[in-house]
């Protein structure tokens, strides 16, 4: 079993994951944030991995992916960085990012490379579900990797039950129709959505991403799901401090 | 060989939607609808009289004397500078404002380089009343004042991209981003044959009218339908592919497309997308664009707005892979020096993107029968500054 399927099982509410950018503020940061994040509580990980072009991404994780490519990351550099991952870090482990980076380093060889190092599964939003399945599907699966759709407000009832078929990991749950960074505003509209979604009794996990940026925000998020994502609000304290002291005060400021 | 899209959204390897889930109930009702929306006989009906009052078409075919006798050739202009506005881009965005309402959608957004399609966004937005908003990169918004001043007079709010190359690739993105954040009311005007399936099969059909007309007054001037080639300058290929589209099938006839080389293809500082491209994905389909080998978008560069872009449609990429198309790239230089040729001989200031057409006919030998198209996609009003400052004028 992956460590993601085995982390729901073990804890199945109030998950924690967090992401953030590899290579960001500094291009050797990677391991260590991890590194401080798991000691800090995280249960989970999205380790973005930089893209020019990131068209569902907020000023925030644009500017860090931009400072991220400058330094040099590239998804050769995280998969060498990423080498001694499993000597290091226990918890769960996702990629995020854009597909053409994938493409241009070939999709076998990613999945295969994620396999190596240790990684669980990956995030692709601009990857469609109908190519997944035409094409990487099978790829994925060879490697054991989850591959993690994304939900909407908007999206059918009929498409979210293809995409709970399609996924093995957990289903991502868009707070709202946003690029990343528009801090949550919980209106009726959207319990309602979050509630409607449980109440479909999905196979797979549910997550809540997009906007979720403090303790209030993510506690909400827990009550319809089985946990919830951060990025942007935890990007932003690195680019101020990505000290182990700043960490830890930003988990603590969730979590207690 | 079948060089249109076929019914999953692809043309040979290219094409398809990559976009996020954000963006798919927005696409997905687009690609149910547009075909049924585009050939209902109301929509055509209303489409055609507003080319034709509101347009000011058919836009003339003009058989250009002193350029041919220069060139030893028939060189025939279609005149889309004539269009209200100033540009091919006004066909599009007639028929996706029409489209737009019929979907019920309040709000536009569209992105710009020359700001030509910000302004017939903006245009139409006017016409029938709606919400426009337009991003165009910074460094246009500089290059380009005069379509600003347009845009704005117009009603719509013009907002700048600042990310990346501060051009069309990002102002691109940021109106993504915005459809991503408004993904009930509004409706992207995309300015290209670019983008997520249906948009370039979309945009290359409200384009097609320009070699639909072609193919009637070539008939009329030289008794053939068919010319030998048919040139037209690709910056995302939307004024290329409305020339080419009703002679894709006519084997004999060859297209021609011309890609900005900014200051020469290996100079680093270029926008010749097939020679310095690979096949990939930009924008939401898969095609060829200049990139890292990491994956990671080349910024471009050509002195003309409308055709400093990293990629091209994914019909263009098919065409070019296939060998359908001829694909072929001209400097700043070329196509500014082509642009007052034309201007001294003609009489006719063209865009610069348009000049980068005209240049190509420099490349070309003749002998003295061929029937020869040059796509003249828009006026070169906006690019005066340019102009006059390259010649010192
Ligand atoms: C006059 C003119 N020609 C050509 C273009 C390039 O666009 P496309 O390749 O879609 O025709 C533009 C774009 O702004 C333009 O304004």
């Amino acid at each position: 079993m992956n460590r993601i399927n085995k982390l729901f099982q073990e804890k199945p509410s109030n998950i924690l994951s967090i992401y953030y950018t590899a290579g960001f503020p500094e291009l050797g940061d990677t391991l260590l944030i991890a590194e401080e994040l798991e000691r800090a509580g995280a249960d989970m990980l999205e380790i973005g991995f930089p893209y020019s072009d990131p068209v569902a991404d907020g000023p925030v994780i644009q500017a860090s992916s931009k400072q991220a490519l400058e330094k040099g990351m590239d998804l050769k550099t995280l998969f060498n960085q990423l080498k001694d991952l499993r000597s290091r870090i226990n918890i769960p482990i996702l990629l995020m990012g854009y597909v053409n980076p994938m493409l241009q380093f070939g999709v076998e060889n990613f999945c295969k490379a994620c396999a190596e190092v240790g990684v669980d599964g990956c995030i692709v939003p601009d990857l469609p579900m109908a190519e997944y399945e035409e094409h990487y599907q099978e790829i994925f699966k060879q490697y054991n990797l989850s591959n993690i759709f994304l939900v909407t407000p908007q999206t059918s009832e009929e498409r979210i039950r293809k995409i709970d078929e399609l996924s093995t990991g957990f289903v991502y749950l868009i707070s709202s129709s946003a690029t990343t960074g528009k801090n949550l505003q919980v209106s009726q509209n959207t319990e309602d959505y979050f509630a409607r979604i449980a109440g479909m009794k999905l196979k797979n996990p549910t997550m809540i991403g997009f906007g979720i940026n403090n303790k209030a925000t993510f506690d909400k998020a827990c009550q319809f799901a089985n946990g919830a994502i951060i990025g942007t609000a935890f990007v932003k304290v690195l680019s101020e401090d990505k000290s182990a002291t700043a960490i830890q005060k930003f988990m603590k400021s969730i979590s207690e | 060989m079948n060089y249109f899209v076929n019914e999953k959204g692809y043309y040979g390897d290219f094409g398809g939607a990559y976009i996020p889930e954000m963006l798919y109930p927005n696409v997905e009702e687009l690609r149910q609808n547009y075909l049924k929306i585009i050939n209902d006989e109301s929509f055509k009906k209303e489409f055609h009289q507003l080319l034709k009052d509101y347009v000011g078409r058919p836009s003339p075919l003009y058989l250009a004397k002193r350029l041919s006798a220069k060139y030893n050739a028939n060189i025939f202009l279609k005149r889309e500078d004539l269009n209200h506005t100033g540009a091919h881009k006004i066909n599009n965005t007639i028929g996706q404002i029409l489209l737009a309402e019929r979907l019920g959608k309040k709000r536009i957004i569209a992105e710009t380089g020359a700001g030509q399609h910000g302004v017939a966004t903006a245009t139409v937005c006017a016409l029938r009343g709606l919400e426009c908003v337009v991003y165009m990169g910074e460094i246009d918004i500089e290059r380009q004042a005069p379509n600003v001043a347009r845009m704005k007079m117009l009603g719509a709010k013009v907002v700048p991209a600042t990310s990346g190359s501060k051009t069309l690739k990002d102002a691109t993105n940021e109106a993504m981003r915005d459809w991503v954040n408004n993904p009930v009311d509004t409706h992207y005007i995309i300015g290209s044959v670019v983008g997520p399936h249906p948009y370039p099969d979309m945009v290359a059909i409200f384009q097609s009218i320009i070699s639909e007309e072609t193919k009637k007054q070539l008939k009329e001037q030289t008794g053939s339908d068919q010319p030998d080639y048919v040139l037209a300058c690709v910056g995302g290929g939307s004024n290329a592919m409305g020339m080419f589209y009703h002679f894709i099938n006519d084997e004999n006839v060859k297209l021609v497309a011309v890609e900005a080389a900014g200051q020469g293809v290996s100079s680093g500082h270029s926008a010749a997308t097939t020679a310095l491209g690979k096949e990939g994905v930009l924008h939401g389909s898969r095609s060829i664009l200049m990139q890292t080998e990491d994956g990671q978008v080349v910024e471009p560069f050509s002195v003309s707005a409308g055709l400093d872009y990293p990629g091209i449609g994914p019909q263009h990429a098919h065409l070019f892979k296939t060998g359908r198309g001829k694909y072929v790239s001209i400097t700043d230089d070329e196509s500014l020096q082509a642009g007052l040729l034309c201007t001294q001989l003609e009489g006719i200031i063209p865009a610069i993107e348009s000049a980068h057409a005209l240049a190509y006919l420099e490349k070309m030998t003749f002998t003295g029968h061929e029937n020869v198209v040059v796509c003249l996609s828009g006026r070169g009003d906006k690019d005066m500054d340019t102009y006059m400052k390259y010649f010192g004028l």
